[in-house]
């Protein structure tokens, strides 16, 4: 009786089966991947704004610190968006006829708040709290990125569990003297780790990873 | 469809139980008791029958079509991503306000005219949660069950929104000449014609405008109605002090109470204080081995009644000729010796007895509901006892106008009748559903007054025959102000500005003066506290100030008489009656009927009874099978020619051949919540009798009525749950409670310990002051935005309170001995429901904490299966209201709102744990004890709930848990519960004829 199959049918399936499993991994991996990639956190995607504020303009430009706009930053969950009045500071003198700055003039005028885009945006059942982490030394960059490059806003981090955890289970890789939490510049020294279980010591960070740290 | 209708009480069953029982025997309820198979079926299952299974008939084909969709949609919704969020900054941004940190203000609720001075929590600019306030003598923080329900009031979306003429909109400048108008026409005749309905008054503000208008129209008429009024204690002080004045009690230094149908811990304007206090007195924690006593002597179970250490249910017509036998047994001057023989004469001596033995340091007191002659006769009898001037305080009474409010109504009736009235005012109440029934309010007022004006938070029954509606001003929205039940005078100032435009009453009647008309009420305030404090300019603002930010102006409680009490004139007194009677009561949740569109209160378990969302006739197990009837039948209430339809509630304790109904139900136009619910009592009365009355007939109509109760849901078998014992025992044998169910060693676990290094959150609960008031149950759904179901859903077991109030009895069905105890997550250190979650969504903090994480939740319901306690909750439905835009404002931002299909539970008030963690990481320190309070423990009145961290031996907590009363319920399951209880004791007079019946249970 003649075979069925003919010979290459044993080639055929052993590549079939390795390039199905090939095939799943790959499935996985490129989920795996695809759910941290910019695609689905829209990191480095630099949203459309009302105004074309540019944070190197006003931090690496103008110098101005972290807390003069986001005042509740040390004592609130929310860091703060500057009201307009913040804005006419300044721009009631400076810039004060130029046309970009028109929605500005206007919601001063008009009584009206301007629509910011929201770039850092954690699910509603995260209970972020800005100000305990500036006070126990993560500076703005290491969650924000160098904002003070960045001519318009946008995300460098995942913002997902696992990049929270990433810190929250070993802070003295990240953390920073509290003096420093506000320096875009600041660089990591070559000895983190010394002196960040030095830091972790010094300021009593916990390596709090309870859920209810966060949800509630 | 359902399995769980309610079930027929066997009484046969009940008795043959009781007399085969031994031992401790708690019992809950009929069905408990009956071990019915029906009952035994509820108890075997974690949620009734067919809890889970939709209800709604859906056809196969719907239902493939749903499936079909749902299945499409879910795939759609996995593709997109988060929404786009827009931030909005102020322009401007107020100085205090730090976005993400709420702000509180002192202002004060006024019911019934009485203000309860609060706290209440904003967030940049929306009111969320109600605190009492810590400073103010008469609540020192805590908060009733209508204080806490007060802010979902304020976003009801019910409430009129627009003023109205003949159904028309209006506006409001339409409204100021139309009154205007009405008042000019009569100035000639000063005002003739024109009346004014009010509620009791204690606005210094409010009352000073209305003398105003009675100087410029002499002739004006001001009639003040409560439907659940203090009229009888009003009079009754009159009658014995020879004068209108106050009374107020000293529970802080009265040791021997008796209450004469008198729920003064449960409900009326001095509760919150009466509570503590007497909860102070009651403690045997720090080595104290003393307690006060206290009688209960009423017709149905109340709060009061259900801490006392000797209760008798009495018909409320028999409570006066008690008085009186007391009285006698006493010696109190001009009362008659011993009157014919009753059932409760071997009570009267060992209680006078007690009485006597505690001269100045007892109290007598009788309840709002009772007669005058009753109330004047206490008052005698206080002062034969000495008690006058120590325990019992006369004061300047605190209402501005103390008029017998009946009379007055009447009168009102009368001239109306007699075409007298040619505008009639109505501030903020309802008298065409709350007027007695035999004034026929409705029918006259439609007729024969021209103009009707109405101000009001709802357009209701009276707005609706109104010819002018003007929705009021909320009193969070609202510039005003009120006494507190001492006299201490609050200003209320507003938290938010008006949401559906309402205009306060002093704007109204602002209008009508020539002086304030158009004036803002924050004017006429100011303007009236400047001309009583007598201040100008910079002093006035500093006094101004202060004031607004205590919540009080100092030195304005009202000031102490010395008064003596006359003999009484003891005719007044009923003699008791024949046949069934009928007894009238403000509803425990819905009051006189103004909360009925509240969900929350709607919801709220009744004390006692655990019913939702409807009223009934309570009536004693005996009187129950005498007429023959079961719970949920329907009766016929025939009573002096009305009659009205009620459904039955057989409620231990309930006197016999007393027929109790809770007025406030029955509305038709309260809104879409309260609408239709229950049975309109106050279509059975009277101004005769407005509290109780003898000649009720009951007929059986064979209709049958489905009442909601959560009654016999999350039942904990038959184990030592609550422990209690008598004094005499609690000295001897101090740790009683863990004889009665011991716990395992602690090494007697599978799983390896947890360690808690830095805080281990617990709670320690005192079962002994705990009088089951309800507003730890309101205060947790305003702090964690808990959903209301609906009477459906409570029927099927779904109902949502993170934390109920379990309610046990011992001893006889007709004259039981109540316990409460209120039940949160456990938080139990070896959590039999983490264990079993398959997807980790509750897991253990550090802290010993049950985490529950909504997010991760796939809706199993593992965890609640293997729950011994039942305090889990799980969103069989959308039940959360995710559409209407003020319920937005009112949610807590630092609590997630749930969707279906997620579990729920107690957390501890994790949120105000993180919060208080963060400031004090912040400042480098430890949390102190009391800094974190959670919402329940902030209300409760007695103080009986304390939170804190048993890490730190020398927080109140952990010396609460080192007390030899404390226990964990289920201990002998080896779950470690965090939440534990102080077991009751109670201190029966052993002279009493019912000591040993009572407490036997505790063998």
């Amino acid at each position: 009786m003649a075979q069925t199959f003919h010979r290459s049918a044993n080639t055929v399936f052993v590549v079939t089966l390795i390039g199905l499993v090939l095939m799943v991994g790959g499935l996985i991996g490129l989920a795996y991947s695809l759910q941290g990639s910019p695609y689905v956190t829209r990191a480095f995607d630099a949203r459309a704004q009302p105004i074309q504020f540019s944070h190197e303009r006003h931090v690496a430009g103008n110098g101005i610190d972290c807390r003069y706009c986001h005042t509740s930053v040390e004592t609130s969950a929310f860091a703060g968006i500057p009201p307009t009045k913040t804005c006419m500071n300044c721009h009631s003198q400076i810039f004060s006829t130029s046309p970009f700055l028109e929605p500005v003039r206007a919601s001063f005028r008009d009584d009206q708040s301007i629509q910011w885009t929201r770039v850092h945006d954690l699910p509603d059942f995260v209970y972020f709290d800005h100000s305990i982490h500036v006070n126990k030394g993560v500076g703005c960059a290491t969650c924000h990125g160098r904002v003070d490059l960045m001519p318009l806003m946008y995300q460098v981090q995942t913002l997902q569990m696992s990049w929270c955890l990433d810190c929250h289970r070993n802070p003295e890789r990240y953390v920073r003297p509290r003096e420093a939490v506000y320096q875009m510049d600041y660089r990591p020294p070559s000895n983190q780790l010394a002196l960040g279980q030095k830091l972790v010591a010094e300021y009593q960070i916990q390596k709090l990873t309870s859920c209810s740290t966060c949800h509630r | 469809m359902l399995k769980d209708d309610p079930k027929r009480d066997d009484l046969t069953a009940v008795r043959s139980r009781l007399r085969a029982a031994s031992g401790p025997e708690y019992w809950r309820s009929f069905d408990e008791l009956a071990d019915t198979p029906a009952f035994q079926e509820l108890l075997h299952r974690e949620f009734p029958q067919g809890a889970s299974e939709l209800l709604d008939p859906v056809s196969r084909r719907t239902f493939a079509k749903l499936m079909g969709a749902s299945l499409a949609l879910a795939g759609v919704t996995a593709c997109t991503r988060q929404p786009a969020e827009k931030i909005f900054p102020y322009v401007r941004q107020p100085e205090e306000i730090v976005p993400g940190k709420p702000l509180y203000f002192a202002t004060a609720m006024p019911l019934a005219g009485y203000a309860t001075p609060l706290l209440v929590e904003s967030h940049e600019g929306r009111p969320t949660k109600i605190e009492g306030n810590p400073d103010h003598p008469v609540n020192r923080g805590s908060t009733d069950v209508f204080a806490q329900a007060s802010i979902l009031g304020l976003y009801d979306p019910d409430r009129s929104q627009t003023i109205t003429y003949r159904g028309e909109i209006r506006p409001w400048g339409a409204f100021l000449t139309a009154i205007k108008a009405a008042v000019d026409a009569k100035r000639a005749l000063g005002g003739e014609g024109i009346r004014l309905l009010t509620g009791s008054v204690t606005s210094p503000t409010l009352a000073n405008q209305l003398q105003q208008l009675l100087v410029e129209f002499p002739a004006m008429g001001w009639h003040q109605w409560e439907p659940a009024g203090r009229d009888q204690a009003r009079e009754g002080a009159r009658l014995a002090f020879g004068e209108f004045v106050d009374v107020q009690y000293r529970f802080d230094k009265a040791q021997v109470i008796v209450a004469l149908d008198a729920d003064v811990l449960g409900c009326g304007p001095h509760s919150l204080r009466y509570a503590r206090e007497f909860s102070e007195r009651r403690r045997v924690t720090g080595g104290r081995r003393e307690m006060n006593r206290l009688y209960a002597i009423e017709p149905t179970p109340s709060a009061t009644g259900s801490i006392a250490d000797h209760r008798l249910p009495l018909q409320a017509g028999s409570i006066g000729p008690f008085a009186l036998a007391l009285a006698a047994a006493l010696g109190v001057p001009g009362t008659p010796a011993a009157s014919a023989p009753h059932d409760y004469a071997s009570w009267i001596e060992p209680l006078a007895r007690d009485l006597q033995q505690h001269r100045g340091t007892s109290l007598v007191v009788v309840g709002d509901e009772q007669p005058a002659a009753v109330h004047a006769l206490a008052h005698a009898i206080n002062q034969a006892l000495d008690n006058i001037g120590r325990t019992v305080v006369c004061t300047e009474p605190v209402e501005s106008s103390p008029t017998d409010q009946l009379s007055s109504l009447r009168q009102l009736v009368a001239d109306m009748e007699a075409g007298k009235v040619d505008a009639l005012v109505v501030l903020d109440s309802n008298p065409i559903y709350t007027a007695p029934a035999d004034l026929k309010f409705g029918e006259r007022l439609m007729g024969k007054v021209p103009l009707r004006i109405h101000v009001g938070l709802y357009h209701d029954e009276t707005a609706s025959l109104c010819h002018w509606h003007v929705p009021a001003a909320h009193y969070l929205e609202s510039w005003s102000d009120a006494r507190a039940a001492d006299g201490t005078v609050s200003l209320i100032q507003p938290l938010i500005a008006p949401l559906y435009s309402g205009r306060t009453i002093h704007e109204v009647v602002g209008a009508m003066l020539s002086k304030q008309a158009g004036q803002s009420s924050y004017d006429i305030l100011r303007a009236c506290w400047q001309q009583r404090s007598g201040l100008q300019g910079a002093e006035f603002d500093t006094f101004w100030r202060r004031a607004l930010h205590d919540g009080m102006v100092a030195n304005t409680a009202a000031a102490v008489k010395t008064v003596t009490a006359r003999t009484v004139d003891t005719g007044g007194i009923p003699r008791g009656g024949k046949g069934l009677e009928i007894v009238f009561r403000a509803d425990p949740t819905v009051f006189d009927g103004r909360f009925a569109n509240n969900g929350w209160l709607q919801e709220l378990p009744k004390p006692h009874t655990k019913l939702t969302w409807d009223n009934a006739a309570l009536m004693s197990p005996s009187t129950a099978e005498r007429l023959g009837v079961e719970r949920g039948d329907v009766v016929d209430l025939a009573y002096r020619g009305r009659q009205v339809k009620a459904p039955v509630w057989i409620l231990p304790g309930q006197a016999p051949d007393s027929i109790t109904v809770h007025l406030g139900y029955g509305r038709t136009r309260a809104g879409r919540v309260g609408t239709g619910t229950g049975f309109n009592a106050y279509a059975l009365r009277t101004s005769q009798a407005p509290w109780s009355d003898h000649g009720l007939e009951v007929h059986r109509t064979g209709g049958h009525y489905q009442l909601a109760a959560t009654q016999n849901q999350q039942t904990m078998e038959g184990r030592a749950i609550v422990r209690s014992a008598p004094l005499e025992q609690f000295r001897q044998k101090p740790d009683f409670a863990h004889h009665q169910a011991p716990a395992p060693p602690r090494a007697l676990t599978l799983y390896p310990e947890h360690e808690y290094k830095g805080y281990a959150w617990g709670m320690a609960i005192d079962l002994n002051t705990c009088i089951g008031c309800n507003a730890c149950v309101v205060a947790c759904q305003a702090e964690n935005n808990i959903p209301v179901v609906g009477k459906t859903e409570v029927s099927r077991g779904h109902k949502m309170h993170w934390l109920r109030v379990d309610r046990y009895y011992t001893g006889d069905p007709e004259r039981p001995t109540a316990y409460n105890q209120p039940v949160p997550c456990m938080h139990c250190e070896n959590a039999p429901c983490e264990i079993v979650c398959p997807v980790a969504a509750t897991s253990h903090s550090s802290e010993g904490l049950n985490d529950m994480v909504y997010n991760r939740c796939v809706g199993t319901r593992y965890c609640s299966n293997n729950c011994p306690y039942k305090v889990r909750r799980f969103n069989f439905l959308l039940y959360q209201d995710w559409e209407t835009p003020t319920l937005k404002m009112l949610r807590n931002p630092d609590v997630s709102v749930r969707s279906r299909g997620v579990m729920e539970k107690c957390t501890y008030c994790v949120q105000r744990i993180n919060s208080a963690k963060i400031e004090a990481e912040k400042a480098n320190r430890q949390v102190r004890d009391g800094e974190i309070v959670t919402a329940c423990e902030a209300a409760c009145p007695p103080q009986a709930i304390v939170f804190g961290n048993i890490n730190d031996p020398n927080s109140r907590v952990a010396r609460l848990k080192a007390e030899p009363l404390n226990y964990g319920v289920l201990e002998d399951l080896n779950t470690r519960p965090r939440t534990t209880y102080l077991a009751a004791v109670r201190n029966p007079n052993p002279e009493m004829p019912d000591a040993g019946k009572a407490h036997e249970a505790e063998r």
